[in-house]
């Protein structure tokens, strides 16, 4: 059982597929390459939220899919919870 | 990866149908009701009523008159009875749908009214019915099939898994020769350039921006500063989705991570050869899966997740899911369950391949979960107000 999947190895965060408890060690899986990755869980993330894999400082990218999907706007370390608090879109 | 075969109607024009229907179809709102009593007289034949057919113009009829004679001439319709108000714009529709060497015969109800042309719309679709069911399947490639793609309802496990089991299904039968299309210019927002650099050409890639550039124009024309908090929805956010560069790469995660599209189509336009195409196209589901129906596509892939439950009169649509939640609420609309991939217990690779053997399947008469279930939503794409 996994409580996360990665899109691809260059991808700084993954996505929750249940809900995870802050403190919880959480097993994961790239989806490009089956490769697991353990992670500890600093916040709680709920299903579908995005946890980091990778540190991340101010206006760094935040990268999913393979792709920046944003600029982190407070800094993120791995395990935090990342979303509307700490990611911001670049467009509008 | 070995092709499978399958089988199916080959028409006319050398293009190959899954379904084989004898449509009764409307040029206009004013023949609706004469069309669907055809249909309730005639078993076995379908008819296709819609609200609009009077008083277009421009871009707008050009594209109502795409949009009505591609759906006559789509390969999974055998022979077309159109029934209209006058016969002039009744004609057209004939003459276009007859260019495919299809079966096809219209009908007018001034100067007969409706129960006269009734009468004669049935006789003939009667022979047509007959005609038809003595047609036989045989044995078609893959490769000559075309299939699109669109997703709707989506959420977190759309981006996560469902979508990206269509990108490896169009990595995979792409290259085969299968023709495939995607569209929904709206929801490419946010991943635009990548989507520009997906082009085969560089040529191709601009005619993308054009097309995207025109749509995003019309948004900035009525821009109001509530944007922001509407890509993505609140809906979206609450299920873990950030910024509108995310919700669009989870959208375009539907064409795979490889194939680059040929070419850009207008809307309901046919592919002009083989390969992935872009079609502009509202995201809309029932609107867009017409569209593509008009176009030729003989099969529909559509990845859902909080589950939209759209089907289409002549076009099997597939529905995939890989929310557990909806695959067990609503698991009567579902065709193709790939939660799997959550729990770490399915590669994409393996879902891909489910998928593909679900469209053999239904190619070779399996019936989809919108069929079964009665859902055709034909929705025309209106440009703009009629005269």
């Amino acid at each position: 059982m996994i409580q996360f999947l990665v899109h691809e190895k260059s991808d700084t965060v993954g996505v929750a597929t249940v809900d995870i408890q802050s403190g919880e060690k959480v097993k994961g899986l790239y989806m490009d390459s089956q490769q697991p990755i353990e992670v500890k869980a600093l916040k709680d993330i709920p299903l579908g939220h995005k946890i980091a894999v990778k540190g991340m400082k101010e206006r760094d990218p935040v990268i999913k899919y393979g792709h920046d999907i944003g600029m982190v706007v407070a800094e993120i370390k791995i395990g935090d919870h990342v979303h509307v608090h700490n990611l911001k879109t670049k467009r509008w | 990866m070995k092709m499978p075969n399958t089988v199916g109607y080959r028409r006319e024009n050398g293009k190959v149908g899954v379904r084989n229907h004898v449509v009764i179809l409307p040029l206009d709102d004013l023949s609706n009701a004469a069309s669907e009593a055809v249909a309730n007289n005639i078993k076995g034949t379908l008819a296709l009523p819609h609200p609009y057919g009077r008083l277009q113009f421009g871009e707008d009829l050009l594209l109502f008159f795409r949009t009505l004679i591609g759906t006559g001439i789509n390969p999974n319709v055998a022979a077309v009875v159109v029934i209209g108000i006058e016969p002039e714009w009744t004609n057209r529709i004939v003459e276009g749908i007859a260019e495919s060497g299809k079966p096809v015969k219209g009908f007018y109800i001034e100067r007969n009214g409706d129960i006269n042309a009734i009468a004669m719309a049935s006789r003939q679709a009667k022979e047509y019915v007959q005609w038809a069911t003595e047609l036989q399947k045989t044995e078609v490639f893959l490769d000559e099939l075309y299939i699109s793609v669109k997703c709707g309802e989506s959420d977190t496990t759309s981006g996560l898994a469902s979508n990206p089991t269509v990108g490896n299904v169009v990595d995979k039968l792409v290259p085969l020769g299968v023709t495939m299309s995607f569209g929904e210019t709206s929801e490419i927002t946010g991943a635009e350039m990548v989507c520009k650099e997906r082009a085969a050409t560089p040529q191709v890639g601009e005619e993308f921006m054009k097309v995207w550039n025109a749509y995003n124009d019309i948004i900035m024309r009525f821009k109001t500063d509530d944007l922001s908090g509407s890509q993505p929805t609140k809906g979206n956010i609450r299920g873990g989705l950030t910024t509108i560069e995310e919700k669009a790469f989870g959208n375009l995660q539907k064409i795979g991570k490889k194939t680059k599209y040929v070419g850009v189509l207008k809307p309901a336009e046919p592919p002009r050869g083989k390969g992935l195409w872009f079609m502009d196209t509202s995201s809309a589901a029932a609107e867009a899966v017409t569209l593509w129906a008009a176009s030729g596509a003989v099969v529909h892939l559509f990845p859902t997740g909080q589950g939209n439950v759209i089907g289409n009169p002549i076009v099997p649509v597939i529905k995939i899911s890989a929310n557990p939640m909806t695959c067990q609420t609503m698991s009567e609309h579902i065709d193709v369950d790939v939660s799997a991939i959550l729990r770490g217990e399915m590669t994409l690779d393996q879902a891909g391949d489910k998928l593909i053997e679900m469209i053999v399947r239904t190619c070779n008469g399996r019936l989809t979960a919108a069929e079964a279930l009665g859902h055709r939503e034909f929705v025309l794409t209106k440009l703009y107000v009629s005269a």
